[in-house]
């Protein structure tokens, strides 16, 4: 990654501190007025004034607005900068606000995920490189080539889920087996990433195959969605093949206030539940 | 003026005032404030936690089964020890005993995560405080290669070898974009090193961020991934199926753990040749700079981790416990529940605990958390632009942690010093040796006492922490193998899964030895819900501001009485801050994949 682009400020890493630190965002925000990618991590809050957080002894709003401003586009990595993330969950004691809500002239590119996959972070900006355009969004202003899928629809132990075979609790028969963990709670149904096709740290495995249900971390306010434990709830409502993509997902949730999208993208997995006696 | 604090260190604020904001290379935001004199020695110093964000107000109401999730957010580096601490806290508070599998599957997690850590906080975080990439192109490689195979047996040792990464720095370089590397202080005389030494460090950097990747995969085969692996209260939620049906969808099989065995060899081997030399010959070059020890000389605690034996509190492999005033033939036990000891103060920290009680300490299960933000008389600037804080007001997102009213550092440093004075076997052959190759390097003759409370000290005593944790896991490992062996696949307890199972009311505590020191969360539940939720991390013991007696913390006092070559260019100030690997996003309870920083990417 390092060949490609030029991380100029990257608090956590670079050699400098204090003024010299500061003193390189000046410099780029000059150089390359206009030109230059900026990509936030975390998000501002904006209660007591934005000094929640503080840079250089200035709220961290303040700087990112002015770094913004000649930005040529945004990217928000990761749920934080994405929708407000668990600092961001009820009561939001510091009034978290993601970028979209604080920047509004400049495009931004949403990667959530707690974190988001690295090789979906690469394969993103690279992708903005290399075809010096920005990668077609969906509604939510999320990169289609990595989030137009549940995690549901490419599982490995979707066919279980077809079958109606489901791990009852941690560590029985079902579980040794690598049956569904939708009854364990899993939130892939509901969850659009790409953790079941790219998976995690070189492709080596992801949160099912640990035998742990999706927690659903890459949509918007999953930490208030009930418990990682708690079933995905059956309503009533209009289901979504496999076939669905986050638009019409988007469409039928306009309208409809919070949670609901999270419920109606159930659907399809509860009717087969149902249909074979085994919601419950 | 001069003032004498408690426990005994003078604090001048005559001199010229230096700010750092932000302090970079550090997990979250923290700002530090020097007062230096005419000879630009530092007399005063003042450490500022920067970020609050509400955690454990978030936490109310939730069901305590969910916390890990939501407290291993507070921090993207040390990813899994929050949730670890947490799934302890919790089964302490429901007494859920954890089979054995998961216990040991726990462990060999934790012990990546201190590896992982260590490592990437010495090659990634810290180095570039002693070591000089720029001065690496002018090392000759075969003088890198002579001193690598002087030092270790590591195999990629070869002249060739150390010429093709300075080829590769060359360009990096020459291409004016320096980076990440950009605005260092690269003519400061603070920089010793002789240039093959720093070409064999900025190589290793190399190294280690390929290596770094690789050790990681053993939380994605047990957790799905990394960061944030999963948690389970009750075990593990990987099922174990070495044989049986369906056992290649099973998330343990032999496959899995052969990979897990791989991994860990090769960290062990990496810690070993690699990690372990590098910090010895570096501090070598340093010998005369044994600034940075403040109150690790006199005050550390730890409460203790890596029992031998499941259950077995005084099995510890790295026993806890209190020492005060650099006695170490005295070690104070610790206990997280005694309310009288560990202790959390707000006085000079944003937040109230109510009218007339700035100066109470109060025990984390009845510890409040909310924000009053202000800034003090003599503070200068505005609310929202400070230029300088006011340290006998309040002045930090982080609360004051005191043992018993005593200030103490908390960290590998603080553990190695616990387990030299309790006489722990390996941890007093590995501190001697180390100690006997230094001085061979440097020529010296420094015992434990005079060596291990320093800047240096605490980066070496992090360096054979990592190690340590090397053998323990694969002893982990081999356990493992002999309980699936001896016929055991259990990985979780699930007795207690159904809140209904559970009293009205309950309280625990979970703790765990984090990379940065020791971590404590205290929970209350009530109705099957969080009633309470307080994290006392590492970070709010060593950055934490003053106490109402005026005792200062473990980051003020290291600093303090340390010369800088240059008072522009903390390099020193970044040197000893650093040393403690500081994280901040914990400290102020916060949480984001690699701390909430702002980085900036420029297209070519
Ligand atoms: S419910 Fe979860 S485990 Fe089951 S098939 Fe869907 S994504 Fe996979």
């Amino acid at each position: 990654m390092l060949s490609m682009i030029s991380l100029d400020y990257d608090d956590t890493l670079m050699a400098s501190a204090g003024h010299q630190a500061e003193a390189i965002l000046d410099e780029v925000m000059t150089k390359y007025k206009g030109n230059y990618i900026l990509a936030v991590e975390g998000n501002p809050p904006l209660n007591e004034d934005g000094m929640y957080c503080i840079i250089g002894g200035k709220p961290f709003v303040d700087q990112l607005k002015k770094v913004a401003k000649d930005a040529k586009a945004i990217i928000s990595w990761g749920s934080c900068a994405s929708y407000g993330c668990v600092q961001a969950a009820r009561p939001n004691p510091t009034r978290a606000t993601p970028v979209h809500e604080v920047i509004f002239d400049k495009p931004i590119i949403k990667v959530p995920g707690c974190p988001p996959i690295a090789e979906v972070m690469t394969g993103v900006i690279t992708y903005m490189l290399t075809f010096d355009r920005i990668p077609e969004l969906d509604r939510q202003g999320r990169p289609k080539m990595f989030y137009s899928q549940r995690i549901h629809d490419k599982c490995y132990r979707r066919p279980h889920f077809d079958a109606g075979q489901y791990v009852e609790k941690f560590d029985d028969e079902g579980a040794r087996k690598g049956y569904c963990l939708y009854k364990m709670g899993c939130k892939g149904p509901t969850t659009y990433n790409a953790c079941s096709t790219v998976r995690w740290n070189d492709g080596v495995s992801f949160p099912i195959q640990a035998g742990h249900g999706c927690i659903g971390c890459s949509e918007d306010g999953f930490w208030d969605k009930g418990s990682w434990y708690a079933r995905l709830a059956d309503i009533n409502g209009k289901g979504f093949g496999v076939e669905a993509n986050a638009d019409q997902i988007g469409l039928a949730a306009a309208g409809v206030v919070g949670g609901a999208v999270a419920l109606h993208a159930a659907v399809s997995a509860l009717k087969r539940a149902q249909h074979k006696g085994d919601a419950k | 003026m001069t003032i004498l604090t408690p426990n005994g260190f003078s604090l001048d604020t005559a001199g010229r005032r230096i700010v750092v904001d932000p302090v970079t290379r550090i997990e979250g935001h923290m700002r530090c404030e020097v007062n230096v004199d005419a000879n630009n020695v530092i007399r005063n110093a003042v450490s500022t936690g920067t970020m609050w964000r509400g955690l454990e107000v978030i936490l109310k109401g939730r069901d305590p089964r969910d916390a890990w999730a939501f407290v291993e957010r507070i921090c993207g580096v040390c990813t899994g020890c929050h949730a670890l601490t947490s799934v302890r806290a919790v089964e302490d508070a429901l007494q859920i005993k954890i089979p054995n599998n998961a216990f040991l599957i726990r462990e060999i997690m934790a012990k990546v995560l201190q590896w992982h850590d260590h490592v990437v906080h010495f090659y990634h975080l810290h180095a570039l405080d002693w070591v000089n990439p720029v001065n690496a192109l002018k090392a000759d490689p075969k003088a890198t290669s002579a001193l690598q195979q002087a030092i270790s047996d590591h195999s990629k040792s070869s002249p060739g070898y150390f010429r093709d990464v300075q080829n590769r720095l060359k360009k990096f370089v020459e291409s004016g974009q320096l980076g990440i590397f950009k605005n260092g202080y690269w003519d400061n005389p603070a920089y010793l090193l002789p240039p093959e030494a720093d070409l064999l460090a900025v190589t290793h950097y190399l190294e280690a961020l390929d290596f770094q990747r690789e050790i990681v995969k053993v939380h994605t085969i047990f957790g799905g991934k990394n960061p944030h692996p999963n948690y389970m209260v009750g075990g593990v939620p990987c099922a174990i199926n070495m044989e049986g049906d369906m056992s290649a969808g099973a998330p343990l099989n032999m496959e899995r753990l052969n990979f897990v065995k791989l991994k860990l060899q090769e960290a062990f081997e990496f810690s070993k040749n690699v990690y372990v030399p590098d910090v010895i010959a570096i501090a070598s070059y340093y010998k005369g700079w044994l600034y940075g020890g403040g109150l690790s000389a006199t005050n550390v605690m730890d409460y203790g981790d890596y029992e031998a034996i499941q259950g077995q509190k005084s099995t510890d492999r790295l026993p806890g416990g209190v020492i005060l005033n650099g006695n170490w033939n005295e070690i104070h036990p610790i206990d997280p529940r005694d309310p009288e000891q560990v202790q959390e103060f707000v006085t000079h920290s944003w937040y109230t605990y109510g009218a007339g009680k700035n100066d109470v300490g109060l025990h984390p299960w009845d510890g409040v958390t909310e924000p009053n933000y202000q800034l003090g008389p003599a503070a200068k600037g505005t609310k929202t632009n400070i230029e300088a804080v006011d340290e006998a007001a309040k002045y930090s997102w982080i609360k004051a942690p005191r043992w018993k009213g005593n200030a103490c550092e908390v960290g590998p440093l603080a553990r190695y010093t616990l387990a030299y004075a309790h006489g722990v076997d390996y941890v007093k052959g590995q501190v001697d040796e180390a100690l006997g190759r230094f001085n061979t390097l440097a020529g010296t003759n420094l015992t434990p006492k005079q060596a291990l409370p320093t800047t240096i000290g605490r980066t070496l005593a992090r360096a054979l922490e990592a190690h340590y944790c090397a053998e323990m896991m694969l002893t982990d490992f081999n356990n493992l193998i002999a309980n699936i062996k001896a016929g055991d696949s259990t990985t979780a307890n699930v007795e207690k899964w159904d809140p209904s199972t559970w009293p009205k009311e309950a309280k625990g505590v979970g703790t765990v030895a984090a990379p940065r020191g020791g971590l404590g969360h205290w929970i209350k539940i009530k109705d099957g819900r969080i009633e309470n939720y307080q994290c006392v991390v590492p970070t709010t013991w060593n950055g934490g501001p003053r106490d109402p007696k005026g005792n200062i913390g473990a980051f003020e006092a290291s600093l303090l009485n340390t010369p800088m070559e240059r008072p522009d260019e903390p390099v020193e100030i970044l040197r000893t801050l650093h040393s403690f690997d500081p994280c901040l996003a914990c400290s102020t309870h916060v949480l984001a994949p690699g701390g909430e920083e702002l980085a900036r990417v420029t297209v070519r």
